[in-house]
């Protein structure tokens, strides 16, 4: 095992993240993919962080947990008066500012 | 196993399915921080990721009580194209790239610096003091504008 493939595994699972965000209309599940993303990002800074022998990746990894956990938890208050608004988890539904 | 697991994430149409191979993607993914010695790290992946974020996910999927034809939504075929087009070049760039720096032939090397918590301590709280101070507001603000945003009605 390589720094290559770390870096390989990581930008596999950020691909699917993206997939995930591009093609999927339910909110939830995109906002679970934007979590993969931020895995993924994850993955990369501790390979990074391993192969030039210092611990200032595995700290920023450490603050982006950090800013996951709030994003999360925003995020799902969003989902939730979204759905007591419009009663609909379908991305392409919610266009209020367009109208 | 973690890209088996991330991939049935995303095309799982049950919710409630989707957020548990997610979280079997993140243990995957903190198995790998203990390989890197990164433990702290894979703790709070365990911690933070497999356990808050996934009881929320269910927790949120479960209270909205979806009807079965809001879970039958699918983007037409052209966005998927779109969007395998995208993630085949954005890979492929990156595969690129790491080749050229030579990741590839680079084994990693570990023992100088583990991740253990005393050795993570030592930069969190002296270079980055003040971004941990910072962190802790903002979860603070996250606690606060979520609870403020679901609230039924403002008086």
């Amino acid at each position: 095992m390589t720094i290559g493939h770390l870096v390989t595994l990581a930008g596999i699972l950020f691909t699917i993240g993206m997939l995930g965000v591009l093609s999927r209309r339910n909110i939830l599940i995109v906002l679970l993919s934007i979590e993969l993303m931020l895995n993924a990002a994850a993955l990369a800074f501790v390979a990074f962080a391993v192969r030039h022998g210092n611990l200032e990746g595995q700290v920023m990894v450490f603050f982006a947990i950090t800013v996951a956990a709030a994003e999360v938890a925003v995020g799902l208050a969003i989902v939730i008066a979204l759905f007591r608004l419009r009663v609909t988890v379908d991305t392409d539904k919610v266009n209020l500012l367009k109208q | 196993m973690i890209t088996g697991a991330g991939l049935l994430a995303i095309t799982r149409r049950s919710g409630v399915a989707a957020a548990l191979w997610a979280a079997v993607a993140f243990v995957g993914i903190a198995g790998l921080f203990v390989l890197l010695q990164a433990y702290f790290l894979a703790v709070v992946e365990v911690l933070v990721y497999a356990g808050a974020i996934m009881v929320l996910f269910l927790f949120v999927i479960m209270l909205l009580n979806l009807r079965e034809e809001d879970l039958r939504v699918v983007s037409g075929a052209r966005l998927h194209a779109v969007g395998a087009l995208l993630a085949a070049g954005f890979l492929g760039g990156l595969v690129w790239t790491c080749r050229r720096a030579g990741l590839f032939e680079e084994p990693i090397r570990i023992g100088e610096q583990a991740g253990e918590t005393s050795n993570l301590a030592v930069p969190l709280f002296q270079h980055f003091l003040l971004p941990f101070e910072i962190a802790s507001f903002l979860l603070l603000a996250a606690m606060v504008g979520a609870v403020l945003v679901t609230k039924r009605r403002l008086t």
